[in-house]
């Protein structure tokens, strides 16, 4: 378990986060809000406590790697890696502006600290297989994390890339997957079910565990295991689509709508007393 | 002529991984379970540890190469040219082409002279698609030495490269002496009536066409162009000014390939008569090699008639 203040403060960046993904979406007047809430704590969690990483140094050749492959969230990704000083907090607002390195989905070339180009789903994850084999073949010892999200591993590449991992005992590979049950057409399960998604990659090979993605004491307790198993490790993260602010809370229609200026303030007005009241 | 060496491009590419695999061991070959067809398997044999097998799954394969290429390391990937332009189009254009990784895509099996598996695997549509990714190098190499020269040229190159090669045995034109460049088109005969610039296989057979042109009185410049993009202007250019009438040749649909390369740069800098030798925008079928090259008019007798068509049009 982690210790209170450690939690505390995990808690404080995350909400923090959060408002970083609102005042980003608000400002490029479109993006994918829902998405990147539910995986908000996953984030915080991997790139402030988890990753070896320095955002001094954000192409260092042993530091972890980290693949969006749901790279719609790019807005949580940003306001991460924002906060983790790889670049101004002040830039999130310039989000898919004309003139901006932030763009609509993850780019490699123009952003410090994103490993990989995202945002055509079921790619990523296989990048991040071949970062992981890479690591094995020249004898690195860095680990690769890869988010992928619930309606993403419909996508028949996603299945193609656990087959091989599993296959090539990647163990040094975590993929986690935003389980917030929600895609653009509607719930997952009555658009075309994945479910169940933790039978289908212990099928494929891997450990699993299933957690609540929006704990960060269930995630603290998944991520103590990266790198203790023979075999690439799957966590299944149940989250709340939208989580964090009250209105967008397990709704579809915030899959990739941007508040309007109404509700942007009482977004942010919802995170500010949350943030104060930790 | 009996003593012509032939060897076919695949077999170059396999060969010269062994070679490469031989001076440097900074680099991974990927397959799709097509090794000892795309003869990776050669490499494979040499230096089993370093290359990986993904299986049939080209998409994954492909991305997987971009992945490794993101840490800073080489890799090749290989597949049939059906597959891995396009069936991975958007594979290669989103993970290797947007990102600029340099990953080498050796993509064999590539026009109708795949022969007897038909056109479902006789990909004429790849030096195209591959040609529309900003920042892709596409290379369709003549023979054995340009195949081999153009892949060590892929290495030393800080992008991603799409290098077209062969099932069918060609002929060895060029000697070990015979100098690469990627983007450079050689002349390989001068000549003043009309410029034939031909790419891939159909270098043979636009040398045979010099001979048969002529023995007609017909002065034809020959020009070899392994490089489909970025394609030569200035070579395209000087052939349009100084003969008027260019004929291009290629095993590839007529749309978008070498044809569509060449004429975009004639209109726009030296408008020109271009008649094209090329896949009539038809499937091919089953069928030895050298009969599909027949019927197709794929040889040096349609550049001949393209050639004297061409030049009835100055």
């Amino acid at each position: 378990m982690m210790k209170i203040d450690e939690k505390l403060a995990l808690q404080k960046t995350a909400t923090k986060v959060r408002m970083g993904v609102i005042e980003g979406v608000f400002n490029a007047k479109s993006g994918h809000p829902g998405g990147s809430l539910s995986s908000a704590d996953i984030l915080t969690y991997l790139y402030f406590k988890q990753m070896n990483i320095d955002p001094e140094n954000p192409k260092a050749a042993n530091r972890d790697r980290l693949v969006l492959s749901k790279g719609h969230a790019a807005p949580v990704l940003y306001s991460v890696l924002a906060n983790r000083g790889y670049f101004d907090v002040e830039m999130l607002k310039t989000l898919r502006h004309v003139d901006s390195i932030l763009q609509g989905h993850p780019d490699m070339k123009k952003i410090p600290g994103v490993d990989m180009s995202s945002g055509s789903l079921g790619q990523g994850i296989s990048a991040a297989v071949g970062m992981a084999l890479s690591a094995k073949h020249f004898g690195d010892d860095y680990k690769v994390y890869t988010i992928l999200g619930d309606g993403e591993i419909e996508e028949g590449q996603v299945w193609e890339a656990a087959m091989f991992a599993s296959h090539k005992k990647l163990n040094n590979l975590t993929v986690i997957v935003d389980n917030n049950n929600l895609q653009i057409d509607g719930s997952i399960d009555e658009v075309n079910s994945p479910y169940p998604i933790d039978e289908k990659f212990k099928a494929f090979g891997f450990e699993v565990a299933v957690i609540n993605g929006n704990d960060l004491d269930e995630i603290d307790a998944a991520m103590q295991k990266v790198g203790t198993y023979e075999k690439p490790y799957a966590i299944i993260a149940n989250t709340v689509k939208g989580k964090g602010v009250s209105f967008m809370e397990n709704q579809v229609g915030w899959h990739g709508s941007a508040p309007n200026e109404e509700q942007y303030k009482a977004a942010m007005a919802e995170l500010e007393s949350a943030l104060a009241a930790l | 002529m009996a003593d012509i060496k032939k060897i076919a491009t695949r077999d170059s590419f396999g060969n010269g991984l062994v070679e490469l695999g031989n001076e440097r061991d900074d680099f991974i070959v990927l397959d799709a379970d097509l090794a000892a067809a795309t003869k990776t398997g050669i490499f494979k044999k040499a230096f089993p540890e370093r290359h990986y097998d993904c299986g049939i799954a080209e998409q994954n394969m492909v991305s997987i190469a971009a992945g490794i290429a993101a840490t800073g390391k080489r890799v090749v990937c290989s597949t049939f040219a059906m597959f891995a332009a396009g069936r991975a189009y958007e594979q290669v254009r989103n993970s290797i082409g947007y990102p600029h990784l340099p990953v080498i895509i050796g993509a064999t099996h590539a026009g109708i002279s795949v022969g007897e598996d038909g056109a479902t695997h006789q990909c004429c549509e790849d030096l195209a698609l591959m040609r529309t990714i900003p920042g892709m190098t596409v290379i369709n190499p003549a023979d054995d030495t340009e195949a081999k020269a153009a892949l060590r040229a892929a290495f030393d190159h800080d992008g991603p490269v799409y290098i077209r090669f062969g099932r069918l045995a060609v002929p060895v034109i060029f000697d070990e002496d015979y100098k690469f460049e990627i983007g450079k088109g050689v002349e390989l005969r001068d000549g003043s009536d009309v410029t034939v610039i031909a790419t891939g296989l159909m270098v043979a057979e636009a040398l045979e066409a010099y001979e048969l042109l002529k023995a007609e009185g017909i002065s034809a410049r020959i020009i070899n162009m392994p490089t489909i993009k970025p394609i030569d202007k200035d070579i395209i250019v000087k052939a349009a000014k100084e003969t008027g009438a260019i004929v291009t040749a290629e095993e590839h649909t007529v749309i978008g390939g070498l044809y569509g390369a060449v004429s975009e740069v004639v209109v726009a800098e030296a408008p020109a008569i271009v008649v094209p030798v090329a896949v009539n925008d038809v499937y091919g079928h089953s069928g030895p090699a050298p009969v599909l090259l027949d019927e197709f008019g794929l040889r040096a007798k349609d550049i001949v008639a393209a050639a004297k068509a061409a030049i009835a049009k100055k």
